[in-house]
């Protein structure tokens, strides 16, 4: 993951990083070392899935891309399989490129789409997103992802609808599916700040994800978790991984990881987070061959409520299986089921814990972020209860 | 004539003591030439120090006779000795005419810097508080004779009125200040009763007469109007520039009745101030009615009946001057190993152990009319919050203080304030010396029922109890009649304002009794309110509505029946007891209504439709309804989010813990903060 743009949206509280054609030689032997590093010390054997994100990495050459890849062919194995997604920006300049980036390795584009985007700021008009996406498709056919957002200022519920019905018209088997938040220190919240913007409502917001869900659902893309819609089973293998709680590796200025540092003897799994300034990032890398600023080991518990929080967000949550392989002695049945709140939620209809596992009903599902603080108060009631009694056992 | 603040004392002297320090340290820094806003220190010596100490050397040097060691007191007999005070409304220039008089008797030295040396608090000023000027002993020669004027203050405030009518038994005399531009204003008013119903001579003083727009003539015909004191007994001063100053005092001495007390009676004092100091415990501040009192005599105070040797005795000049002795009519302070300032209870009667005599009538405490709950910000702080509270009340026993604990606000007090005023000053010293983050409740006032139950009335012993707290409200069915405290309140302004000023009365169910022009385009009316109407924010709304112009004043006016009743406010169905309130039955519906609206913006929105009702009885009178969420989900959740996702959701889990459950309405503290604090100004 490394972090390029060339300009700011409106939108965007990103990490930036605006290249230089002088720093692209530097850049990519600093990415290629962190990651050698860092696959080194997770001692991962195999690698199932690349994404290039965050900002326009589009913008980077593509033998920088291809670069990378082989270096992690060359510390682990990258299978055949192995899905290699690039974040573009629809460019023109963009879309002319994105046949280089497939020979260099990538076989899934993610595109950020957006039309009458001039508030917003972004460079690119629907005209250039279309081409971008024609392009892709024309590519790589039926691994093409597109972005949609919605809750944009002077947006309703109709145009909304139309504007998917459009989109969709032309999209791949893939979308994601944003909706606009407003991030201090933007333009566009100070804009909203000072009432020069007005954003749909809440309750506008939440009529237009339902009318999303819908409509995506009845041109066949079904939804596998709150953001994301896969038509054909073309669901993302990479973002998967987060939201099923497997390790990764973050590489790249700003980049966040998730592994286990068994290089080093470690057994404990830690949230990483790499240098967020790029050029303090670089200075890092070329000194100590990584520049991981922060690691924090993620406790028994805190594991535990990384595999609850992300994997509700699944539609099929999570099987009882997949909870025992984080969680041997605790089922969810122990934690859950004698919870008056989570009775409560399973009679409304919000909730449902089963034979199957635990997951959020369709409606449900839109009110996940209520749900989730009731839940994550019965798991550590339990888990630290549980130490309480039986403090040997759980010293895994 | 005395007033004394007392327990003011309690309340306003410490607070003004404050103020002193404060100006001390300013001084100091400006002449460092340095601008830096400072936190005063407050130092226990400084804390003792008379108020007028930073001249003292001078003081010394230019005083009369007097100062020297030893008084010999007995040579000021009764017709040499004059009791009075001053009585003013907010800024018509008690202050500066005490300090001119000071001045003048050579109390205190002639410099620039006596300015304002009594300044007044924001609080007391938006308020109308008078700071008490201290107590102070002034000799003045007139005609040959060397008088003994005893200048006793009062806090001015009717929510003191108990205190001042108390102290107003020891004067013999006012002098009443009005403003030449602005004219009588409602505390003058109300001062002027108190003064005029305890039979004392008043003495109108014109103030302010340099001002360029001063009217003196058409304040003294506002006088004879008002009060009916012909326009020729009117003194015009200036007491800034010291006009006619001298000629207040000549008349003082003219004009007033010397006190009637023998010294050849038993001795009887009245205590009409105390102070608490922390190494020589109360100093109480009296005025002899009979006999006289000597270092080493034992004394006893009728209300508690408890004996003491007297330490030491003397003048205020305003600092302590010992003394000897104090003969009849005088007027000085004592000290003899009180420990509390209950001990030295305002309105109390000291006597000889050997002479009983009979206690001065209508001793009771104070009686506490505003109410309000308050609670520490954060629970951690309670027993500091605890201290501070303790210390405040050690100097001001008027304050009562019950413990409390409320479901969404945690373990607090429930306090009982003379006034809305007393309130502020206590609250705002809580914050201000003490540094204390407070939530303090809309304030209440006490209603009482009359009860009809045989059973209930044998269950309190008597027939009529007061309510404080609405949880102990009696149902309707076992009682007799329900009452409400009133107030008997003043409303001095230009006409312009009449209209809308009668409209706001009328909407808090106040009922005209009185009104009078008292010049040609002001007018004074009189209303007859529930106290409970005026508590929160008619003062404010008052003032606002009349650009400034109006005054307000209120006294008590007893009980009065009301059909008053129990609101509940229901969350789902289930009512939330720390907002139950007493309303009259005429403002239910409003009263209702606005605080559903206020908990519907104050409880967020949640996974389930919830109701907001108010309710009297089972019957529902107002209405809101908080929608339900249709989406709660942070719409993109990737490996970069996790971090920030997973400390959001630990931070509400965390919150959640300390929510207050109704059923399953969630309610978070801040929700009842907002609807219970007290809005700001």
């Amino acid at each position: 993951r490394c972090s390029y743009c060339n300009n700011k949206c409106s939108y965007c509280n990103f990490n930036k990083y605006i290249p230089r054609s002088d720093n692209q030689d530097v850049m990519l032997e600093c990415l290629q070392r962190e990651t050698e590093t860092l696959l080194k010390l997770s001692q991962v054997s195999r690698i199932t899935s690349v994404f290039f994100g965050g900002g326009t990495p589009s913008l980077a050459r593509p033998s920088t891309i291809a670069a990378v890849l082989q270096t992690v062919t060359r510390h682990a194995g990258l299978s055949e399989e192995a899905e290699v997604t690039l974040e573009v920006n629809p460019t023109p300049v963009g879309s002319s490129k994105l046949e280089d980036f497939l020979h260099a390795g990538v076989n899934r584009f993610s595109i950020g789409v957006q039309v009458r985007l001039r508030v917003l700021g972004r460079d690119h008009n629907s005209q250039h997103a279309l081409q971008t996406v024609a392009e892709a498709r024309r590519l790589c056919p039926g691994r093409v992802s597109v972005d949609v957002m919605f809750g944009r200022p002077g947006q309703s519920v109709a145009s909304w609808e139309l504007e998917l019905d459009e989109l969709l018209s032309v999209c791949d088997d893939h979308v994601s599916l944003y909706q606009l938040t407003l991030e201090r220190g933007t333009q566009l919240f100070r804009q909203v700040q000072k009432g020069q913007l007005s954003v749909p409502s809440d309750d506008i917001t939440a009529v237009m994800y339902d009318s999303a869900r819908r409509i995506l659902q009845k041109r066949g893309y079904l939804q596998y978790e709150v953001s994301n819609f896969a038509r054909n089973g073309a669901i993302s293998q990479h973002n998967m991984s987060y939201w099923k709680a497997s390790q990764y590796l973050g590489v790249g200025p700003g980049a966040h990881g998730r592994f286990v540092p068994r290089g080093e003897g470690d057994v404990c799994r830690e949230a990483r987070t790499q240098t967020l300034e790029p050029d303090v990032w670089l200075r890092e890398v070329q000194q100590r061959s990584h520049g991981t600023r922060r690691r924090i080991p993620l406790t028994h518990l805190g594991l535990l409520e990384e595999v609850l929080v992300m994997g509700l967000r699944l539609i099929d949550g999570i099987t009882h299986q997949h909870w025992q392989l984080f969680s041997p002695r605790a089922d969810l049945y122990q934690i859950l089921s004698s919870s008056s709140e989570v009775q409560d939620l399973q009679q409304t209809g919000l909730l449902i814990l089963d034979d199957r596992g635990l997951r959020c009903s369709w409606q449900g599902l839109a009110l996940l972020d209520s749900m989730l603080p009731t839940l994550l108060l019965l798991l550590e009631a339990y888990i630290t209860q549980g130490l309480d009694n039986n403090s040997d056992s759980l010293q895994l | 004539m005395q007033l004394s603040l007392i327990k003011h004392q309690g309340c306003a002297t410490p607070f003004l003591r404050h103020l002193l320090d404060f100006r001390v340290c300013q001084t100091r820094q400006r002449s460092q030439g340095c601008k830096i806003a400072c936190t005063v220190i407050r130092h226990r010596w400084m804390k003792r120090a008379p108020v007028f100490c930073t001249h003292n050397t001078t003081n010394k040097m230019i005083s009369t006779q007097a100062d020297k060691e030893n008084i010999d007191m007995s040579k000021f007999p009764v017709e040499r000795i004059r009791n009075f005070s001053i009585i003013a409304h907010i800024d018509h220039g008690k202050s500066t005419l005490a300090d001119r008089l000071l001045e003048l008797t050579g109390a205190i030295a002639t410099t620039d810097k006596n300015k304002q040396v009594l300044d007044k608090l924001q609080v007391e000023r938006e308020r109308g508080i008078t700071v008490k000027a201290q107590t102070a002993s002034l000799f003045y020669k007139y005609q040959g004779q060397t008088y003994l004027l005893n200048l006793i203050d009062t806090p001015g405030h009717v929510d003191f009125s108990y205190e001042v009518s108390r102290s107003i038994s020891a004067c013999q005399g006012v002098l009443l200040i009005v403003d030449a531009n602005q004219g009588i204003q409602a505390q003058t008013v109300a001062n002027f009763y108190l003064a005029f119903e305890a039979q004392l001579t008043i003495i109108p003083v014109i103030n302010k007469i340099d001002l360029k727009n001063a009217d003196p003539e058409r304040v003294e015909k506002q006088i004879e109007k008002v009060f009916d004191i012909p326009t020729e007994e009117c003194i015009r001063i200036s007491a800034k520039l010291g006009t006619n100053v001298e000629q207040v005092l000549q008349e003082v001495v003219k004009r007033l009745p010397p006190p009637t007390f023998k010294k050849e009676d038993p001795f009887k004092a009245l205590v009409f101030d105390s102070n608490f100091d922390h190494y020589r415990g109360v100093v109480a501040n009296i005025a002899l009615f009979g006999g006289y009192l000597s270092k080493g005599d034992r004394i006893i105070s009728a209300y508690l009946g408890k004996s003491y040797e007297v330490n030491e005795l003397g003048l205020l000049r305003p600092d302590e001057h010992p003394t000897d002795r104090l003969y009849a009519g005088q007027v000085g302070y004592v000290i003899a190993g009180m420990k509390e300032v209950k001990e030295a209870q305002i309105g109390d009667t000291l006597y000889h152990q050997k002479h009983l005599v009979e206690a001065f009538p209508g001793f009771k405490p104070a009686k506490a009319m505003v109410f309000a709950g308050m609670y520490p910000m954060d629970q951690s702080d309670y027993s500091a919050l605890r201290s501070a509270v303790e210390k405040l009340t050690l100097n001001d026993s008027s304050v009562t203080v019950q413990r409390d604990s409320s479901l969404a606000l945690g373990a607090g007090w429930r306090l009982g304030f003379l006034g809305l005023l007393h309130m502020e000053v206590f609250n705002q010293r809580l914050e201000q010396e003490y540094n204390a983050s407070v939530i303090v409740t809309a304030p209440t006032v006490p209603y009482k029922a009359i009860l009809s139950s045989a059973k209930l009335i044998k269950e309190h012993g008597k027939e009529e109890i007061t309510i404080v707290n609405p949880a102990q409200f009696p149902d309707r069915s076992v009682v007799k009649e329900y009452l409400e405290p009133m107030v008997m309140g003043t409303i001095i302004t230009p006409d312009d304002y009449i209209g809308k000023i009668m409209s706001i009365c009328l909407n808090r169910r106040a009922v005209q009794k009185n009104m009078v022009y008292i010049d040609d385009h002001r007018v004074m009316m009189k209303y007859l309110f529930p106290l409970n109407e005026i508590v929160v924010d008619f003062y404010d709304l008052l003032k606002s509505m009349s650009s400034g112009y109006a005054s307000f004043d209120y006294e008590d006016a007893g009980y009065q029946a009301a059909h008053v009743i129990k609101m509940d406010i229901l969350l789902n169905g289930k009512p939330v007891e720390e907002l139950t309130t007493i309303v009259h039955k005429d403002r239910a519906y409003s009263a209702g209504k606005a605080m559903c609206e206020r908990l519907q913006d104050a409880i967020p929105r949640q996974m389930f439709e919830i109701a907001v009702q108010a309710a009297i009885g089972s019957k529902v009178i107002a209405r809101e309804t908080i929608k339900a969420y249709k989406k709660n989900v942070l719409a993109k959740c990737y490996g970069g989010d996790i971090t920030r996702k997973m400390k959001l959701l630990k931070k509400q889990a965390e919150g959640k813990k300390k929510m207050r459950y109704v059923g399953t309405v969630q309610v978070p503290k801040d929700a009842f903060i907002n609807v219970l604090k007290r809005k700001d100004k």
